[in-house]
C-alpha cells in the first residue's frame, strides 16, 4: 500500500513549480496503520501560499482515495496548518476551508498555473527550431525528445488539441498565435520559464535548509 | 563608496529594516514562523562566512546598523523601508521609533519610509498625514499581505487604498514601494499577482511605483507590467544574493530586467538585515553575464554604476558627488494632464 501511495503522489502537481510533490522532496511520510493511510506533507516555508498549500493537500487525499478505507493527509508546520488540516479532514473544499476569506474554490487558480506550465514548455520545445518554420511548426515536425513529450502532456491537462496536425504555437485558449505576435510572445514565454525553473530552485533550497538533514520515510 | 579597478561607485541601498523579532516582541507563533523563514532565507542564499547565528539575527540594534552599511558596506545612502506586521509583533517588526531616531541623527545616510495600511480607512489616513510632516516622507513601504484583523491580505487598487495615493500625492510622497505576500483577499487569488500594481501605476502616473524583489516569485508578470508602466520600478531585494548560490539564475534575472525595463528603473538593495551589503556590492560590481548566455548582453560600467546608486539617488533626491552621475538613458514618460 506505502509503494502504491508513493505512485499515486508522484500525480500530484505543485502547480506553482510545475513538478510533482514528490520530486520537490513535500512528501514528509506515508505510513499505513489498519484502515488508515497517513500522509504528511511539508512545504519550504510556514509562509508558502495557503491556496497552493491547500491544492497539493486536497489534491493529494483525491489520488489516495481508492487505496485505504481512510485517508489522512497532513500539512506539517504551516501557518494555516490548523485551518488546512480541518478543511482536508472534512472534505470542505476551498471555499468551505476559509469562509468569507475565499471568494470561489481554486479552479481558474490551477488554470492560471497551467497555462504558464504550457507557454514555458512550448517555449523549449520550440528553442531550437528556424524561425521561418515556426509559423506551420505541427506537433509532428516536434523531435522525439522529452521537452516534446513535456508540452504534450500540458496540452492534455488544458484539453488542447494533441494530434499531430495540431499547430505548436497556441496561446493559453489554445488558438494559434497570429504570426505577427509570435516573437513577443515566445520571448515572453521563455521568461516564464525562467521564473518557474527559478523559483523550483529555490524552493528546493529553502526546504533542505528548513528541514536540515531530515530524510522521507 | 566603493572603489574598484580605478572606478568610483555611489552607493544607495534602497531597501533596508531595523527589525526586532527577539521572542518578547513575538506576539505569537507566526512572529517566530515568520523571522524563521527570513533565517532560513539568509542561510540557504549567503555564502558560509557570512552568517549569522540566529541570536543576532534576532535584533541587530543601530549601532550594528550602521557599522555594517556604512563602516563596513561601502554604502553611502540607505532607505528604511519597514513592515509593520502587527499581527505578529507587539511593538511591530520594523522599529519605528529607532530607526527615526538613527534617521535624524545621520540625515545625510539615512532616509526613513513609513508604511500605512488601507484597512485603518480614516484614522490611518489622518495619520499618514501626520506622518508625513513628522518624517518628511518621500517613500512608502507597502505589504500586501499584512494580517489585520480578519483580513490577511489587500490589494493596491482597493478603493481605500486609492484613497491613500491621492493624499500621498497631495503630500508629495512620490515613491511607493511594493512588496507582495503569499496571502491576499481574496484568497483564492495569487497572492503574488502584480496586476493590482498595474492598474495603480496607470491611474497614479505621477508616482514611482517600486516592487521590491522585482516581482519575484512572478518575474514574468512584473516584466510584462513594466514594460506598459513607465513609472514601475525592479527592487533587488531578494534578488541580490542569488549572485552567489546561482550566479547563472541572477545572470537570468538582470537581463530579462535589462530587457523589459531598462538600466535606468532597477535599484540595488541588501534587504538589511536580510543578507549584509557589503558582500553583495564587491561580487555585484565583479559580476558579468556568462560568456555562454548569448542571449543577454554584457553588463556595461555605466549599468552597474546606474543600478547600484545613481538610480535610487534619482528617485530620492540624493546628492551624488560631482562627477559620478549618469544620465539616464531616456527620459521617464511625462504625464500630460
Amino acid at each position: 500500500m506505502i509503494d502504491a501511495a508513493w505512485k499515486a503522489l508522484d500525480e500530484v502537481m505543485d502547480p506553482e513549480l510545475d513538478e510533482p510533490i514528490t520530486t520537490l522532496g513535500f512528501v514528509r511520510s506515508v505510513a499505513a496503520e489498519g484502515e488508515v493511510l497517513t500522509v504528511h506533507l511539508r512545504l519550504p516555508t510556514a509562509f508558502c501560499s495557503p491556496n497552493f498549500a491547500y491544492l497539493m493537500a486536497s489534491d493529494a487525499k483525491d489520488v489516495l482515495r481508492g487505496l485505504a478505507p481512510h485517508v489522512v493527509v497532513v500539512l506539517d508546520d504551516h501557518h494555516d496548518s490548523d485551518v488546512i488540516n480541518r478543511g482536508i479532514a472534512a472534505d470542505s473544499g476551498f471555499v468551505g476551508t476559509y469562509g468569507d476569506e475565499a471568494s470561489r474554490d481554486l479552479a481558474e487558480l490551477r488554470l492560471t498555473f497551467q497555462r504558464k506550465a504550457h507557454a514555458a514548455a512550448m517555449e523549449r520545445a520550440v528553442r531550437d527550431v528556424p524561425p521561418d518554420r515556426l509559423r506551420s511548426l505541427t506537433l509532428k515536425d516536434l523531435p522525439d525528445s522529452k521537452a516534446t513529450e513535456a508540452l504534450r502532456r500540458r496540452r492534455s491537462a488544458l484539453g488542447f488539441d494533441t494530434g499531430p496536425d495540431a499547430l505548436v504555437l497556441v496561446g493559453d485558449n489554445g488558438v494559434p498565435l497570429p504570426p505577427g505576435e509570435l516573437p513577443l510572445r515566445l520571448r515572453f514565454a521563455r521568461s516564464v520559464g525562467i521564473s518557474i525553473e527559478g523559483n523550483a530552485h529555490f524552493c528546493r533550497g529553502l526546504l533542505r535548509t528548513r528541514y536540515a538533514m531530515e530524510g522521507t520515510a | 563608496m566603493y572603489s574598484k579597478d580605478g572606478e568610483q561607485y555611489f552607493i544607495v541601498d534602497a531597501h533596508i529594516a531595523l527589525w526586532d523579532a527577539r521572542p518578547e516582541n513575538q506576539r505569537n507563533i507566526h512572529g517566530k514562523q515568520f523571522i524563521d523563514c527570513f533565517y532560513d532565507y539568509h542561510r540557504n542564499l549567503s555564502p558560509e562566512e557570512e552568517v549569522w547565528s540566529y541570536e543576532e539575527y534576532l535584533y541587530q540594534g543601530g549601532e550594528r546598523l550602521m557599522k555594517d552599511l556604512f563602516d563596513d558596506g561601502y554604502v553611502d545612502h540607505a532607505i528604511f523601508q519597514p513592515a509593520h506586521l502587527g499581527a505578529f509583533y507587539h511593538n511591530g517588526f520594523g522599529q519605528t521609533e529607532e530607526a527615526f531616531a538613527l534617521t535624524s541623527k545621520h540625515p545625510d545616510k539615512l532616509t526613513y519610509n513609513h508604511c500605512w495600511d488601507p484597512r485603518r480607512e480614516q484614522q490611518g489616513l489622518d495619520e499618514l498625514k501626520r506622518d508625513a510632516e513628522r518624517f518628511g516622507l518621500k517613500g512608502v513601504k507597502l505589504y500586501t499581505a499584512e494580517w489585520y484583523g480578519d483580513s490577511r491580505g489587500w490589494r493596491l487598487d482597493d478603493p481605500w487604498n486609492y484613497r491613500y495615493l491621492e493624499t500621498a500625492q497631495e503630500l508629495g510622497i512620490r515613491n511607493i514601494h511594493i512588496h507582495k505576500g503569499p496571502t491576499i483577499r481574496p484568497l483564492d487569488r495569487d497572492a503574488f499577482d502584480v496586476a493590482d500594481v498595474d492598474h495603480a501605476a496607470t491611474d497614479f502616473p505621477e508616482l514611482n511605483f517600486v516592487i521590491e524583489h522585482c516581482g519575484l516569485p512572478r518575474l514574468e508578470d512584473f516584466c510584462w507590467i513594466a514594460t506598459q508602466e513607465p513609472n514601475v520600478h525592479a527592487g533587488l531585494a531578494v534578488a541580490m544574493p542569488f549572485i552567489h548560490t546561482r550566479p547563472r539564475y541572477f545572470a537570468q534575472i538582470i537581463g530579462e530586467l535589462l530587457y523589459w525595463l531598462n538600466e535606468d528603473r532597477i535599484q540595488f538593495s541588501s534587504d538589511y538585515a536580510l543578507w549584509t551589503p557589503r558582500w553583495l556590492i564587491e561580487r555585484f560590481v565583479d559580476f558579468q553575464i556568462p560568456a555562454d548566455m548569448t542571449e543577454y548582453a554584457p553588463l556595461t560600467l555605466a549599468q552597474k554604476k546606474k543600478i547600484l546608486g545613481l538610480n535610487a539617488a534619482r528617485m530620492y533626491d540624493i546628492p551624488v558627488p560631482a562627477g559620478l552621475d549618469i544620465a539616464p538613458v531616456q527620459q521617464e514618460a511625462v504625464s500630460v494632464a
